[in-house]
């Protein structure tokens, strides 16, 4: 949104401690990190404190197999880490606030959208991206599924959807049509070839059956 | 409008030169129309395709633009002193910032505002924006900046802009000037001699084009020269219109649109953000990544205009249509002068009827403006047409494809000269598509007991454009190896532009699909072309194509027959082989052609050819819905849909099914789910810029089981490869199919798009109220 408040002229730098521990929750990796983060600004301040922006802190996940050390600012999203740190866009932006499953990816195998989470959040986690579908050069069964069935037109959606068909197939080998739509809803295909993506999902399901 | 107008080009279109040959029609194809595997599809499904948004540059800035929180206010302040001072700030634009001062030009309606105009007459509209080292410092800067405003009374709807005393939204006031409504024969006195006539008011939600991709783009200076990665829908429509905001020629700007994330006509114009991020960049001396966010998106990057349709029709009780009358309003926007433009079109055009009068008004109004959007006007005048065509069925207990039967016009009745359409699917649409969907079957079905009720609907469409024309030119190279590249401006974006071109090349040239390589949306390097939109990609590339690969052909044969020693006309292709048809023995294949490896490469040149005159090309199309309302909560889901197509040859089938299975979503949006919602009484404010508040069909919406029907007219005039669009004909009669399944399934008419559960519920509960009304009457 824009802004036309900040009247004193205080610049609202970063994000306020108060509302970044809101915002992770219970997550307690994340206030573990924060709370390793900035020694200048102790936790038990009154007022509400504020990190410096570009304040970083120690992440260390596995992407695509690879082990990832990386220091990231604690209001970064994961999905930023990946695009704009590890230079992995095959994973995309498209609404940043969980609506529309561009950027989903699998955190520990399940499906999950990377503008949902911070990167602080995904330490210790295992992440695969659409790049960590691919068996070297070729594509592995749901990509091969998704070109055959033409399951795509501008396919900006598509990494996104591949993922979450990743991982459905994760957790049940056979979906039936009624599974497969319930496991491909939170994917906004705004081309709408959905009834192409249901058929190659259905398609990618019997490639992986018969062990592709 | 007639056949060469573009809607979405200002000024007349720039002309081609004169084709060397006109190849004879295509018979049995080899090729063309197979279901080929797009020739992209690993780049899209692997994340190896770079989209405008994935582009990254040494050295680059991220940037962000402030926006007006108001519907409508004057910029009276912008204080940006704190901003400077933050960290990884590099440089803000406002308003008396040097150079900043630039004026803006609508697609319709001339002159806008300027660059950053402080007279907002929309929420969205850009006050600030600013380039940092990181988009999350270029975001805490744009929240330090101050903005003072004054905020002005607004006025969001149509009504409220025409009233006495509404403030005023543009200096030549709010109403669009109009010009004198459509008319043929004499409505009233039709109206006065008819036996049925019936007569209704429908409306249809403003719809968002939310494409998943946000417009944006990444730009980087080499001294003079501007390289623009932009997320378009054309290449030289962003040249042009930055090179006429930056004062700088065209050869120095060059654009790449290699792909992009989704259009649907919103990414034909170029936004203010493109020079934005140029001067950004020229400020600093460093490459810009400036993207717009969803939010921005739905406030400011267009949308297809809201519409309130009211309806007059008659026949004669031998089931005549004969006449129309709608009178429509609405909306393009603050700064769009179309509004309600071409909502008529399927009123003067789908069916035979020799009394018409059409009259569109259009308010300029508080909210983001209008932009092309899949087949503009025509959902929704499909919407209000189809629906009183089931009526006037119903009331004349005529099957409703049997009454539309009567009424396939055979010539344009609107245009000047009616002239006669190359081809008109539409009869073969009708009977062929309800054969395959078993429409008589479903239709006789008897009413289900319970709560959830069945029903099946039909409607047709037709679109204004789809036949294409100049300009176009495209090249084809023959490499000495006998591989191929295709060389042509358009952007693929999603229609596979890139794949059909291909199979086009490879029907002419007897290469192998994998052996073509493209080359296309560059300003740099490949040829002119108008932005992909209104269905006329394929009408005006792919002759284009033929032509450029025909001219190949004809010097790969001069150079075969000497080898050869044959006549060049003896010669024919047989995969990449060139026979000699007389004397089977001889032949040769392409690498083995010792002229062509001696030049290295062979470049064909082809230029799209003139329309046929005195002719009228156009798609048709029929679906078919079936739905089952759910008469309790109001819920209606879409069970199956079948969708009968003229867009002539198909290219690529996949890819056809593809674009119609689309554009049904697209019509299950516009009749049952999207809208975008205003606050009109307080604020003015949008709503819905959210995909959770407005919301797009997804998995749960759209229908599985669509099977699609072309129906292939053999046009041997539209062009050289008998190919009509299909992307606008696709959606321009779905939602409209939905409606009369609904009604069909629970005998009361729904006229206000979308069909949400709680307006069914409403008009249930309305028509029960007024049956025992009039049982007790």
């Amino acid at each position: 949104m824009a802004h036309d408040h900040q009247k004193d002229g205080t610049p609202p730098a970063g994000v306020s401690r108060r509302g970044f521990l809101t915002s992770v929750g219970s997550g307690a990796i994340g206030v573990a990190a924060v709370a390793g983060l900035s020694p200048a600004a102790p936790a038990e301040a009154a007022a509400p404190a504020t990190l410096p922006a570009g304040d970083t802190s120690p992440v260390t996940f596995t992407v695509n197999g690879r082990l990832q050390k990386v220091l990231v600012e604690p209001r970064w999203s994961l999905l930023y880490v990946l695009r704009d740190g590890l230079g992995l866009s095959g994973t995309k932006v498209g609404c940043e606030r969980g609506e529309c499953g561009a950027c989903t990816v699998l955190v520990d195998g399940k499906a999950r959208y990377a503008c949902m989470m911070l990167a602080v959040e995904a330490d210790g986690h295992e992440i695969t991206t659409v790049e960590g579908l691919m068996r070297g050069e070729d594509l592995g069964p749901v990509q091969q599924a998704f070109a055959e069935e033409d399951a795509f037109q501008c396919g900006y959606c598509t990494p996104g959807q591949v993922m979450a068909a990743e991982g459905l197939l994760r957790v049940n080998a056979s979906p039936t049509l009624d599974e497969i739509r319930q496991g491909m809803a939170g994917n906004i295909c705004r081309c709408g070839a959905y009834a192409h993506i249901f058929k190659a999902v259905d398609k990618a399901a019997a490639f992986k059956r018969e062990g592709r | 409008m007639e056949p060469n107008d573009l809607y979405y080009w200002e000024g007349p279109l720039p002309e081609t030169q004169a084709p060397a040959s006109a190849p004879e029609a295509w018979g049995e194809t080899k090729v063309v129309g197979k279901p080929v595997v797009r020739i992209d599809a690993y780049d899209r499904v692997s994340g190896s395709a770079v989209y405008p948004s994935d582009v990254v540059l040494p050295d680059m800035l991220h940037a962000a633009i402030l926006w007006c929180p108001h519907a409508h206010a004057k910029v009276t302040k912008v204080d940006t002193s704190a901003a400077e001072k933050m960290p990884g700030v590099r440089a803000i634009l406002k308003d008396g910032v040097a150079g900043t001062n630039i004026p803006w030009f609508a697609t319709s309606g001339g002159f806008s505002s300027r660059l950053f105009d402080t007279h907002c007459r929309m929420e969205g509209e850009e006050v600030a924006a600013v380039a940092a080292d990181t988009i999350y410092q270029a975001w805490d800067a744009v929240r330090a900046i101050t903005v003072e405003y004054e905020v002005l009374p607004h006025a969001v709807t149509f009504d409220d802009a025409m009233k006495d005393g509404a403030p005023q939204i543009r200096e030549g006031g709010n109403k669009v000037p109009t010009p004198n409504p459509y008319q043929r024969g004499d409505v009233e006195a039709a109206f006065k001699t008819a036996d049925v006539v019936v007569e209704r008011t429908f409306t249809t939600g403003t719809e968002l084009h939310s494409p998943m991709e946000l417009h944006g783009c990444v730009v980087k200076w080499d001294g003079p020269r501007l390289t623009v990665w932009e997320s378009s829908q054309g290449v030289y429509a962003p040249q042009g219109t930055i090179a006429r905001a930056l004062r700088i020629p065209l050869a120095n700007i060059r654009v790449i649109g290699h792909y992009m994330g989704g259009g649907f006509g919103a990414k034909l114009d170029t936004g203010k953000y493109s020079v934005m991020a140029a001067l950004l960049a020229r400020k600093t001396g460093r490459p810009v990544r400036l993207f717009r966010t969803r939010e921005q998106t739905a406030l400011t990057m267009g949308n297809r205009p809201g519409t309130t349709i009211w309806v007059k029709a008659a026949a004669k009780k031998d089931g005549t249509l004969v006449a129309l009358e709608t009178k429509t309003t609405g909306s393009g926007g603050a700064y769009s002068a179309n509004g309600t433009g071409a909502v008529d079109y399927v009123f003067r055009e789908l069916y035979t009827c020799p009394n018409v009068r059409c009259q569109n008004q259009s308010a300029f109004i508080n909210a983001g403006p209008e932009r092309p959007f899949r087949a503009p006007g025509h959902p929704q005048g499909a919407w209000a047409l189809e629906q009183i065509m089931d009526e006037l069925a119903a009331k004349l207990k005529l099957d409703p494809i049997e009454f539309r039967l009567k009424h396939v016009p055979v010539f344009s009745q609107s245009r000047n000269g009616n002239p006669p359409y190359t081809s008109t699917g539409l009869t073969a649409c009708l009977t062929e598509g309800a054969a395959a969907f078993g429409w008589k079957e479903a239709r006789a079905r008897a009413p289900q007991p319970g709560h959830l009720k069945r029903g099946v609907g039909v409607a047709a469409g037709i679109w204004q454009g789809g036949g294409g024309s100049p300009p176009s030119t495209a090249i084809v190279k023959l490499f000495g190896d006998g591989s191929a590249n295709l060389n042509m401006g358009a952007s693929d974006i999603g229609c596979g532009t890139k794949t059909w071109g291909a199979q086009i090349v490879a029907e002419e040239l007897g290469v192998p699909i994998e052996r073509i390589s493209v080359e296309h949306a560059d300003t740099g390097t490949t040829q002119f072309a108008t932005p992909s939109g209104g269905s006329k990609t394929v009408p005006t590339e792919a002759p284009a194509i033929r032509a450029a690969a025909v001219e190949v052909k004809q010097q790969l044969f001069a150079m075969a027959a000497e080898q050869l020693k044959v006549a060049a006309t003896d010669l024919a292709l047989q995969g990449n082989e060139v026979v000699s048809k007389t004397e089977g023995t001889k032949k040769v294949a392409l690498p083995q052609i010792q002229a062509l490896g001696r030049r290295g490469l062979l470049v064909g040149v082809g230029y799209r050819g003139l329309n046929p005159q005195g002719k009228a090309i156009n798609p048709f199309s029929v679906h078919f819905a079936e739905v089952e309302v759910n008469t309790k909560t109001g819920e209606i889901k879409v069970l199956r849909f079948g969708a009968a197509h003229d867009s002539g040859r198909p290219l690529n089938l996949k890819m056809y099914a593809n674009q119609v299975v689309g554009g049904i979503t697209m019509g299950v949006g516009l009749g049952l789910t999207e809208i975008r919602v205003m606050d009109g009484r307080q604020r003015g404010k949008v709503l819905t810029t959210s995909l959770h508040d407005y919301k797009l069909p997804t998995a749960l919406d759209a229908p599985a089981d669509v099977s699609v029907l072309p129906i292939d007219p053999h046009d041997t005039e539209c062009n050289s490869t008998g190919a009509k669009g299909i992307g606008e004909p696709a959606t321009i009669p779905a939602a409209a199919a939905i409606a009369n399944a609904v009604f069909h399934a629970i005998g009361v008419r729904l006229p206000d798009a979308p069909m949400s559960p709680a307006r069914v519920v409403a008009a249930i509960a309305g028509a029960q109220a007024s049956a025992k009304g009039q049982k007790r009457g």
